[in-house]
């Protein structure tokens, strides 16, 4: 029995910022203070503020501590458990007021936020299967199998209003109802996309990192639903976190008998793989997917037919995102009532948000749907860092758009982003402020896709290449007006006659920028500026010489010695040695440098 | 496992541990001072009996956690118990047998245990 826990993030924004030498260090600390019987030590998954890692809660006092070093832990030990009393210094700097400590969910990163999906995340052990247990796990799927017929299961789902998390927003149930038919007649795939490929986007691996069961529960009551007995998680393999706790979830769950044959005596049999795909963008692309999971090179190939009618080894599937079915569970025990009553009116329910970019809270929320972006941006997110202006969210990754400062008040949710040429995606969030050039982030997410471009369709193969070329064209001061015309027309080709998503989604970044910062464009291309000073290629750093004292330091600091100058006279800069690094700029105490 | 009961089975016996990290609003927080005096007149073993008998007899309703020193060094150790809308109880010169008394009749039973508490007549 243990009267207190502390609770230490093990995701793996954590685990990079060093949990792993904090867990060590505690577990130490605890047997030298003789409290090692008293107080258990949970390692969790993501808490979310990602910024503020490596988090550490202690319970029951509900106390959390941020950006904790290893030096700290003494201290905490010692005065925080031992002797209860809690190290403010260390806490968490918006739980501290002057009235004392106010509680983590009053604080304006947690307040706005709903955690369905994430609910055990940060909360249980990811690496216990009683932990989950504890919380209510696999009884949604001990109630499906005693108490409701298949087409039951499917109507809940339907009534909830669950739309796939994964990016393209397509009814959960409506999915499982199309390949629901011939139940026992033929063989069923359940299949989980965890080929999480968006820059900047990690929610799935913090929901496998977090609550792996969640995901196995939900896949045997998909099983259920449609009437298959086998299931398949495809995970990229560049999550080893995630998948190390999925094969101890799916070892433990197998132990339990909630995988396997005749599951709660019922007959029911249900079991899941893993397949580890190696990192191909196009692998998150549902028939790239499987094809790879049969073992074959990950292409798409074209639909109809449908996974539900012929899907994995040619037969009924269904794949869903792992997000999505990290809701499944709270949806059956709750109803669809409960779900509905969130979000917006064909938008329903939650949805978790990466955020990261130009922001000062970098991490992982969860809001209702219909959420203001402001809220987002401005409330949970702490804002835009260092003073600078708010220019764009960046959301969906390579098949989504930008939303300039002028929406920022849209409610967020599939409908209302789509309207301004943006979509809800799998739900990174990046935020750009007035240092970035719309063009080079076009440019970025162009080189993205190119890269990943499997190949097999021409539009996508060729058409990306030549949209880059465009791209690097403009950014480099030698583009003209008539390629800003070609783009659009390229773009409008590729987005009509690209095989697969990847395709038809990878001008997404180029017609929103081209739509919300046009003047960017004419201004690289007319006036061979980059309005942000982010292109290299049209930018010169000059001295100004009114302000320089000739202190050298940017001459001594320049790796190209383009900068020349004696002691105390104003210094100057060789524009055919400058390789625009910025160096001379960061260094000059005067602030005598300029970028134009 | 083959039956709904097993699962349940289950889910009884991790809820004490589970619990310590549910909302804590509107329980009854049973405090022990756990400075230096209360340490060394022993209340680190009548927190964990405190702990012990709460997850024991499952009262889902109550918190028991530490404070530092409560100021009454030479009463140490003090357990305080706060219920939301009642008048705070401190209870003084505890020991385990006590702990689990209080934690049967009052926490449990709703009626604080007298003969324990600080009163008047002990400042």
């Amino acid at each position: 029995m243990y009267r207190s826990q502390v609770l230490i993030c093990g995701g793996t924004g954590c685990t990079s910022s060093g949990s792993k030498v904090l867990i060590d260090t505690l577990k130490e600390e605890l047997k030298k203070n003789d409290l090692d019987k008293e107080i258990e030590i949970v390692v969790t998954g993501c808490h979310g503020l990602c910024e503020k890692g490596p988090i550490v809660i202690v319970q029951p006092d509900n106390i959390f501590y941020s950006n904790v070093k290893k030096e700290d832990i003494p201290l905490i030990v010692s005065e925080h458990l031992l002797k209860g009393r809690v190290v403010t210094s260390l806490v968490y700097e918006e739980m501290v007021t002057d009235n004392g400590l106010k509680p983590l969910r009053d604080t304006n990163f947690y307040k706005h936020q709903t955690r369905v999906a994430l609910r055990n995340c940060g909360v249980i052990n990811p690496e216990s299967i009683d932990e989950y247990i504890g919380t209510g796990g696999y009884e949604a799927l001990g109630k499906v199998l005693t108490e409701m017929t298949p087409d039951e299961v499917i109507q809940v789902v339907l009534d909830s209003g669950l739309r796939g998390r994964g990016g393209a927003g397509f009814p959960t149930g409506l999915k499982w109802k199309f390949a629901s038919g011939n139940r026992g007649n033929v063989q069923k795939y359940v299949c989980c996309n965890a080929d999480e490929g968006d820059p900047g986007a990690f929610m799935d691996r913090s929901v496998l990192e977090g609550d792996p069961h969640a995901v196995l529960e939900a896949m045997a009551i998909a099983g259920y639903a449609i009437g298959a007995d086998q299931g398949y998680i495809y995970v990229r393999a560049e999550y080893p976190i995630a998948v190390a706790r999925l094969e101890i979830a799916l070892k433990q769950a197998r132990e339990y008998g909630l995988l396997g044959k005749d599951i709660f005596g019922t007959g029911f049999n249900f079991d899941i793989e893993l397949r580890l795909g190696s990192g191909a963008f196009v692998c998150g692309e549902e028939t790239a997917l499987m094809t790879s999971i049969e073992g074959n090179r990950g292409e798409p190939r074209p639909r109809p037919p449908f996974p539900a009618v012929k899907g994995l080894f040619e037969s009924p599937t269904i794949l869903n995102n792992v997000e999505t079915y990290a809701n499944i569970a709270q949806i059956i025990l709750k109803g669809a009532d409960w779900f509905a009553s969130m979000g917006t009116e064909k938008s329903k329910g939650t949805k978790v948000f990466a955020l990261g970019g130009k922001i000062t809270n970098t991490g992982l929320v969860e809001i209702p749907m219909g959420t203001p972006l402001r809220t987002v941006i401005e409330d949970i997110g702490g804002g835009v860092p260092n003073g600078k202006k708010f220019k764009a969210v960046q959301t969906g990754g390579p098949s989504g758009g930008c939303i300039p400062a002028e929406h920022i008040d849209i409610p967020i949710d599939y409908e209302n982003l789509a309207s301004i040429g943006s979509i809800v995606g799998s739900g990174g969030m990046i935020v750009m402020d007035e240092d970035n050039c719309m063009v080079d982030i076009a440019k970025f997410f162009l080189e993205f896709t190119c890269d990943e471009s499997c190949g097999k369709c021409t539009p996508c193969r060729v058409g990306t290449k030549r949209m880059l070329e465009i791209l690097e064209k403009i950014t480099s001061g030698k583009g003209t007006l008539e390629d800003i015309d070609k783009l659009e027309e390229l773009a409008a080709f590729i987005k009509d006659n690209a095989l697969c998503g990847l395709g038809q989604t990878a001008p997404n970044p180029i017609l929103s920028t081209l739509k919300f910062f046009r003047d960017e464009y004419i201004a690289h291309v007319v006036d061979k500026k980059c309005p942000a000073g982010v292109c290299k290629d049209l930018l010169q750093y000059k001295i100004v010489a009114d302000k320089c004292k000739g202190c050298t330091l940017c001459a001594k600091n320049c790796p190209a010695n383009a900068i020349t100058g004696t002691v105390k006279e104003p210094h100057v800069i060789d524009p055919d040695k400058c390789i625009k690094c910025g160096v001379c700029m960061s260094n000059c105490k005067f602030g005598a440098i300029v970028k134009e | 496992m083959k039956s709904l009961e097993e699962l349940k089975a289950i889910r009884d016996k991790m809820q004490g541990q589970l619990d310590l990290r549910a909302a804590q609003e509107g329980k009854i927080r049973v405090v022990v001072g756990m400075a230096t005096c209360g340490i060394a007149s022993g209340a680190r073993p009548v927190l964990n009996k405190l702990a012990e008998e709460v997850a024991n007899k499952g009262l889902k309703d109550v918190v028991v956690t530490q404070t530092g020193c409560i100021g009454l060094c030479q009463y140490e150790p003090m357990v305080e118990v706060l219920e939301p809308g009642k008048e705070k109880v401190t209870y003084i010169k505890m020991d385990p047998e006590k702990a689990a008394r209080v934690v049967e009749e009052h926490l449990k039973g709703g009626k604080p245990v007298a003969e324990y508490t600080l009163n008047q007549t002990n400042l």
